[in-house]
């Protein structure tokens, strides 16, 4: 048997008498340490074994006098003439968030992802992500005519592998796909740095005639 | 006032952004002083969740200080320091009227499968979140709890999320008296939910992970045993070893949608986004169970479909629960347990990051650098 002190686990071998694994027989499985060992070792072990005394037990738990809320129903927020919402509510929810509303070519995908499918529906969140994209590369371009455009050296972190123990692949969480990453990330700006240069050499070679 | 703001998938920086204002008679302004960033978090950075808007700012666990009050505010006053549940919730609808606090149905317009959280993308309401200097936090009576005098701040930001959802993963398990327990990730929430089900009655807890130093934690933070996947062939097999062929009683996931341990469906689900993420965890959750037992989902998932072994699920006669945590349901009790030194949610703290160095905590924490468990963020006005 384990002891469960020891840290890393070990296998369990057979618990019945007869050598035969316990999912085998009938046998209840014994516990390695009592009640006694385990409280002794373990701080605070047992104390929540009585599920009144776990907070979400049961599930449900009518008690609609405790929450802090003074109302039936909330007031409404102003503002939630057109904001997007799920077809499957009633209306805009009486508050809601009002961070980076619609806007552009990704507004316009989002809206239509919004007001057309619901959230039973693939395409309401495939649209979405389509959003997602449009919007990023429209926020990279328009960045690029700003006094600050985007700097995958600084906006990655990448440079903390520098100075956070990032060349020792061990501990790393992507040690097995560590490659795929900086293509993911730089793929498609190296993929647009190809395309722009190769569009700016056809547009000079068509003015040299 | 300076942000964390979202570029695209695995870029941020920090910003300056118009300080925001009350917007509902029950809003409160907070401004923060101790911010972190959540494993789930990283889903965002990775651009694995629909509807992440360029410009917002994420963050869902941070205590700060009330700055202003609506109108309608009774309960906290400019001056209290509070911890903020991730959720936001208005405490009256059919749901948080029985308990339910992470799926309210009166803050969320963009999606009714899930409730309201702070700066967790469009889907989850469009609020931006406490990775900066201040944050609207709408139905200030009934969401954010002043912080006790004895509570340490790190102890009060974790329980704002990583804590409260470890221990409700524990509770779902159902556990009883002697039960193995197998808890699928060493992470902040693995931790809690390991050191909670000690407080359950586990007779085993074991942990699986494949970092090192996360494995350390679980050993001396939740006295528990470990596992390193990457040591066994197959580690659904391992399960079954370990347990006398018989499959654990409880699996708790505390993993997530970028599980890795399986190449393809990580590059597939987690990298290339060919569907909603990795579900190897939940996968392994299901196989590694026993006939009849129960598997708690505490891991977080996007609503874009998986490739999950629901078949296994069906003719094992599985018992799957999972929900967000609904957190300020689980504080009363979790303050016991922290005030008795039962929970530890400080002991995993790994970094401290200033605000103004947001992108290099994303890259730390998402590769797991430096032995990086768990990093707190502080902005500058605190």
């Amino acid at each position: 048997m384990t002891d469960p002190s020891s840290g890393t686990a070990r296998s369990a071998g057979t618990s019945s008498a007869d050598d035969i694994p316990i999912a085998y027989v009938p046998d209840r499985p014994q516990m390695r340490e009592t009640p006694e060992q385990l409280r002794a070792r373990i701080p605070g072990w047992g104390v929540d074994l009585d599920p009144a005394d776990r907070p979400s037990s049961p599930k449900l738990q009518y008690s609609p006098d405790t929450t802090g809320a003074h109302w039936r129903f909330p007031d409404r927020q102003p503002g939630a003439d057109g904001r997007e919402r799920s077809i499957e509510h009633a209306f805009v929810t009486p508050v809601f968030g009002t961070a980076q509303p619609l806007h552009g070519l990704s507004g316009a995908i989002r809206a239509l992802a919004y007001r057309r499918f619901s959230e039973a529906r693939l395409a309401h969140w495939l649209l979405l992500v389509v959003g997602d994209r449009v919007d990023a590369w429209g926020a990279h371009l328009r960045s690029f005519a700003s006094l600050h455009p985007d700097n995958p050296g600084t906006e990655t972190g990448v440079l903390s592998e520098l100075t956070a123990s990032g060349t020792a692949r061990s501990g790393r969480s992507d040690r097995r796909h560590q490659l795929l990453d900086p293509l993911i990330v730089g793929g498609p700006w190296v993929a647009g740095a190809g395309a722009a240069f190769l569009g700016v050499r056809k547009v000079v070679r068509a003015l040299r005639g | 006032m300076r942000a964390m703001t979202y570029r695209g998938p695995y870029k941020l920086r920090v910003e300056e952004k118009d300080r925001p204002r009350i917007e509902h008679p029950n809003d409160a302004i907070v401004r923060v002083q101790l911010a972190a960033i959540c494993g789930s978090d990283l889903h965002l950075y990775h651009g694995l969740m629909p509807d992440t808007r360029i410009g917002h700012t994420f963050g869902h666990e941070f205590i700060g200080v009330v700055d202003e009050v609506g109108s309608s505010v009774e309960n906290l006053q400019v001056g209290d320091r509070v911890m903020v549940p991730f959720n936001i919730f208005c405490g009256s609808c059919w749901f948080c009227a029985r308990g339910l606090f992470s799926n309210c149905h009166n803050v969320n317009p963009n999606a009714t499968a899930v409730g309201g959280i702070y700066g967790y993308s469009h889907t989850t309401g469009g609020y931006d979140g406490g990775q900066a200097e201040y944050v609207r936090v709408p139905f200030a009576d009934v969401g954010p709890v002043k912080i006790p005098d004895w509570m340490h701040d790190e102890d009060a930001v974790l329980l704002t999320d990583a804590a409260a959802t470890g221990y409700f993963g524990a509770q779902l398990g159902d556990i009883t008296e002697g039960d193995t327990v197998v808890v699928l990730g060493a992470g902040p929430v693995g931790l809690i939910a390991a050191q909670s089900s000690w407080l359950m009655g586990a007779g085993r807890v074991i942990v699986i992970d494949h970092l090192p130093e996360r494995l350390e934690k679980a050993r001396t933070m939740a006295h528990a045993e470990t596992l390193d996947y990457d040591e066994h062939d197959d580690i659904v097999v391992e399960m079954k070893k370990q347990t006398d062929h018989l499959g654990a009683d409880v699996v708790i996931e505390a993993v997530g949608a970028e599980a890795d341990g399986n190449f393809l469906q990580h590059v597939a689900g987690a990298k290339l986004k060919l569907q909603g993420g990795s579900p190897v965890a939940l996968n392994w959750a299901i196989d590694g169970v026993r006939k009849g037992g129960t598997i708690s989902v505490v891991g977080a998932y996007g609503p874009i479909p998986n490739a999950v072994k629901f078949g296994d699920a069906l003719n094992k006669g599985l018992t799957l629960r999972m929900n967000q945590t609904p957190v300020k349901r689980q504080w009363p009790r979790m303050f016991e347990h922290v005030r008795n030194g039962h929970l530890t949610p400080r002991d995993m703290v790994t970094h401290r990051f200033p605000l103004e160095d947001i992108s290099e905590a994303y890259h730390v924490f998402s590769a797991k650098l430096d032995g990086c468990i768990k990093p707190l963020i502080l902005p500058s006005a605190s």
